[in-house]
């Protein structure tokens, strides 16, 4: 295979022959070492081909966990390719540098940054996959010119085809895909304006629907390898605890269990199937040395941090005005206390990965967020170069930010190296699912407000205190800033800050024993938007303000327009203001995450024993020009579904360093007669475009207890909702 | 010891040789069998991920002995249609339901055997029925759509 390379200028476009014969369009993200090793036989790792047949492939790097980026990728690639979507063939990419997320540039730390998070598929890494169509178009186009002997400018590309205008002589892609494999890629492939859209825009099925309604084995928790063995790991119940010693005798007489070794994370039973390894696992009599988390437990944890919120010292992420003497000149002044637990992830395929090291290499099957982090820990685990690691992503039974941890994956690597170089799955279980999770940061949160005489604020002052994911996630350890913030915790509370007040300080403080943190759906947005669109329906209440009109208000400056129009579009479609049947009553919230900006009108019940019914969320969201739009409603009613199980039940809690709850007994999700009829409005501004698949999480916490408070009087400022707390 | 048992899987019948007689029919389907289709969520009959039929009953196939259901008659999702042409994997695709997609194979198993014995069931049987399951990616709405469009294309003779 011919690689014609051009490295560009800024762009790092490839292109080159197909393995099979045909085009191929390749990416290199600037960063990245592929540039170099691209020139001469270097296997192109491909976004499009272009085969001679006519079939078009799209490679995604990114991984689909019914987020719907595959599709969302191909539909780009697709439009700006110009040919049917029907004729387009969706395959999971490998691990490659070429596949790199721009949204993770920065990652100067790890090689690759290839990662599927941070609602990034569409707006970062779509407009990498748009050029690479385009590019592709381009040299078609040339090529087709060049065959019918007729004018470049003369020709469009149209379906597939390579047209002449003026003569109406058409040429397939197919039949000049080898010629344009030896044309110049362009630097700078022109994208087509928005006005010629025919794909994009259009609500389309995704294409592992048919896959996903029949049972195919697709999931990680589903490979199969000639001679794989299963192991089920004990860790210890206690974070960071190690193992002392271990008896594997009684396990080792359980038919079926083939070896029992110390791996980094525990003991792991070996055996031929699931159930052999879990009963062996239940057999082993293990000693711990449980370490200094042994001695944490919630209750002294949320203390600590209520004392540490009255220190003088914080980080600082948005400071403007005086605060202190506009909290002391105010004409009002409220104060509240809010805290808010750590979650589990939860995703219905429990962690699991598939490994077969094999000493001077190792291949892994694993439903995985980021592939390259991934490959970076597994190259510190075992020395390995990172070549001399191969991932096969397959789909993910639900991500939500837990898999973009390594943990799992490198269970598989080191019990596959230890069981002797065999091929391993490590299959958790719920329990170690939950008890072994990196949680949503648990926080105290100290919130002051002044308002003025006409009831509007003054000054707002907002302290955290909690567990940082930065602190916890080496990776991203050097994204936390000089003064150690971790921009992370103060997400949603300070970096975008919509509302018109002139005196505003938001200050963080870390603290963290040991609890394992992490990346949630929309991260610190899903805590401190519940926080602040909370507090704010507070002071809406204590100015005697409608808490719609109280916010529309505040959301005066340029920078919330676009949260004013969603906010206004929701309250519009729910019908803010009119009657409702007896008993139910409505509460407002609206939040910016991840570029989108979302606004959710909850309409909720409470009975008398304190029990929530949320009947009803209508929902609007701005997240740019949209390209898939019932894509984009069911993520928002995904989000909606997952924010509102936490807000109800997601309580994780500490007991002498050991997680309390273990599986969906006591760590409960909402079933299908607690799920609100959704309506899911789409704003489709100009706007800069943003995320999918978080920013409707973290509008539906405050929602319902802003609904609450309508309907009882009662503030919630504590997660969860419990119906003690609302018992009439 | 290991014990051999026969199981009827999707109208074939199986001999299935067990070490542990109290091994769960899922992990015979997933490890002996090689159906993938049902799912390992919980293991405690919790989140109906695993959720097959036993002679047209849907049963948790993670908490489910094996050699209990001997010599019935056992469906996974790989035998409802392994095409996809089950009207509720019609209508499953029509209404766009799956997300992660992981705990559908359960959903529809269930649903088929409501739609078995009712033709056209009430949101509030819908809901019964259904309620064991659990749905991370929140799909609910929209399964209960896809079961009411389902029932509709039965009823039709689809």
């Amino acid at each position: 295979m011919r690689a014609t390379v051009n490295q560009g200028r800024r762009t790092f476009l490839q292109a080159g022959a197909a393995a099979g014969g045909g085009l191929a369009i390749g990416f290199c993200i600037p960063g990245t070492a592929r540039i170099a090793e691209a020139a001469g036989e270097a296997k192109l790792n491909a976004y499009v081909t272009i085969g001679t047949d006519g079939k078009v492939t799209v490679v995604c790097g990114q991984s689909e966990m019914g987020q719907g980026c595959h599709n969302s990728l191909s539909m780009l690639i697709a439009e700006e390719l110009e040919v049917d979507l029907k004729n387009v063939h969706i395959e999971q990419g490998g691990i490659d540098p070429a596949f790199g997320n721009p949204r993770y540039i920065g990652f100067k730390a790890v090689g690759g940054f290839q990662a599927t998070g941070g609602s990034s598929s569409v707006r970062n890494v779509g407009v990498v996959a748009r050029r690479a169509g385009a590019a592709a178009r381009f040299m078609l186009v040339s090529a087709g010119a060049e065959k019918m002997q007729v004018l470049r400018s003369e020709c469009v590309a149209e379906n597939g085809y390579v047209i002449h205008k003026p003569s109406g002589r058409k040429v397939s892609y197919g039949s000049v895909a080898n010629d344009a494999a030896k044309m110049m890629a362009p630097d700078e492939p022109a994208l087509k304006p928005r006005s010629e859209f025919k794909i994009i825009g259009k609500s389309t099925p995704r294409h592992d629907l048919p896959l996903k309604v029949t049972g195919k084995p697709i999931y990680g928790m589903d490979v199969r390898r000639p001679g794989l063995l299963t192991a089920v790991i004990a860790k210890c119940p206690v974070f960071g605890g190690k193992v002392k010693s271990f008896d594997a005798t009684q396990a080792l007489k359980v038919p079926g269990v083939k070896k029992v070794v110390q791996v980094s994370s525990g003991v792991a039973v070996v055996a031929d199937g699931f159930w052999a390894a879990k009963k062996g696992r239940d057999a082993l009599a293990i000693a711990w040395d449980e370490g200094s988390m042994a001695k944490v437990s919630s209750p002294d944890l949320y203390r600590s941090w209520a004392e540490l919120a009255k220190g003088p010292t914080a980080a600082e992420r948005l400071k403007t005005g005086d605060v202190g003497a506009a909290l002391a000149g105010g004409a009002k002044r409220v104060e509240a206390s809010y805290e808010v637990p750590f979650l589990a992830h939860v995703c219905m395929e429990p962690m699991n990965a598939t490994a077969h090291f094999k000493g001077d290499s190792v291949e892994i099957w694993a439903s995985t967020q980021a592939q390259s982090w991934n490959q970076h820990w597994v190259s510190q685990l075992t020395g390995l170069p990172p070549k001399a690691i191969t991932i096969h992503t397959t789909y993910l039974g639900g991500g939500f930010g837990r898999r973009l941890e390594s943990d799992y994956v490198l269970d598989a690597v080191d019990t596959s190296r230890a069981a002797g170089n065999v091929p391993v799955k490590v299959v958790w279980t719920r329990e170690d699912d939950i008890q072994h999770d990196f949680y949503r940061p648990a926080s105290h949160n100290v919130l002051q407000a002044s308002l003025g005489p006409g009831g509007m604020p003054t000054a707002w002052r907002h302290r955290i205190v909690g567990t940082s994911i930065l602190h916890y996630f080496k990776t991203f350890g050097h994204f936390l800033r000089k003064d150690g913030h971790d921009p992370t915790s103060t997400q949603g509370a300070g970096d975008y800050f919509p509302y018109d007040i002139p005196n505003v300080l938001v200050d963080y403080v870390n603290n963290n024993p040991g609890v394992p943190s992490g990346f949630w759906r929309s991260v610190g947005n899903s805590q401190n938007g519940f926080i602040l669109e909370s507090f704010v329906d507070e002071l809406a209440h204590a100015a005697g303000k409608d808490p719609y009109q109280y916010r529309r208000q505040l959301l005066n400056k340029p920078i919330a327009a676009r949260l004013r129009g969603v906010l206004d579009m929701a309250a519009e479609r729910a019908g803010w203001g009119k009657p409702l049947p007896a008993g139910v009553h409505r509460g407002i919230a609206a939040h910016f995450a991840y570029g989108g900006y979302v606004a959710q009108v909850a309409e909720v019940s409470v009975a008398k024993d304190g029990n929530v019914k949320v009947h009803r969320v209508v929902a609007a969201i701005d997240s740019g020009w949209v390209v898939n739009p019932e894509m984009l409603k069911y993520q928002v009613e995904s989000a909606i579904c997952y924010g509102l199980s936490a807000a109800l039940y997601g309580d994780i809690t500490i007991k002498n360093g050991r997680v309390e709850q273990s599986n969906f007994n006591d760590y409960k999700m909402v079933r299908m007669d607690g799920m609100p009829r959704v309506e899911v409005h789409i704003l489709e501004g100009e706007g800069e475009q943003g995320g999918g698949g978080e920013p409707g999480t973290p509008p539906i916490a405050p929602a319902v207890c802003n609904a609450i408070f309508a309907a009882t009087g009662k503030r919630i400022r504590k997660l969860p909702i419990k119906p003690e707390m609302l018992r009439a | 010891m290991a014990t051999t048992l026969e199981l009827n899987v999707n109208g074939r019948s199986q001999k299935v040789s067990l070490e542990d007689p109290e091994t769960p029919l899922l992990w015979v389907l997933r490890d002996n069998l090689g159906l993938m289709g049902a799912k390992y969520g919980c293991g405690i009959a919790l989140c109906g991920a695993c959720v097959v039929h036993v002679d047209g009953e849907p049963v948790r196939s993670c908490n489910t002995q094996a050699a209990r259901v001997a010599g019935r008659k056992i469906t996974t999702i790989e035998g409802l249609s392994r095409t996809g042409a089950h009207p509720l994997q019609k209508a499953w695709i029509a209404e766009e339901v799956p997300q992660c997609g992981y705990c559908q194979s359960g959903q529809i198993m269930s649903a088929a055997a409501l739609l078995a014995k009712n033709a056209n069931p009430s949101e509030s049987e819908i809901e019964k029925a259904m309620d064991g399951h659990i749905c991370t990616c929140g799909t609910y709405n929209r399964i209960r759509k896809a079961i009411q469009t389902a029932a509709a294309m039965m009823r039709k003779g689809a």
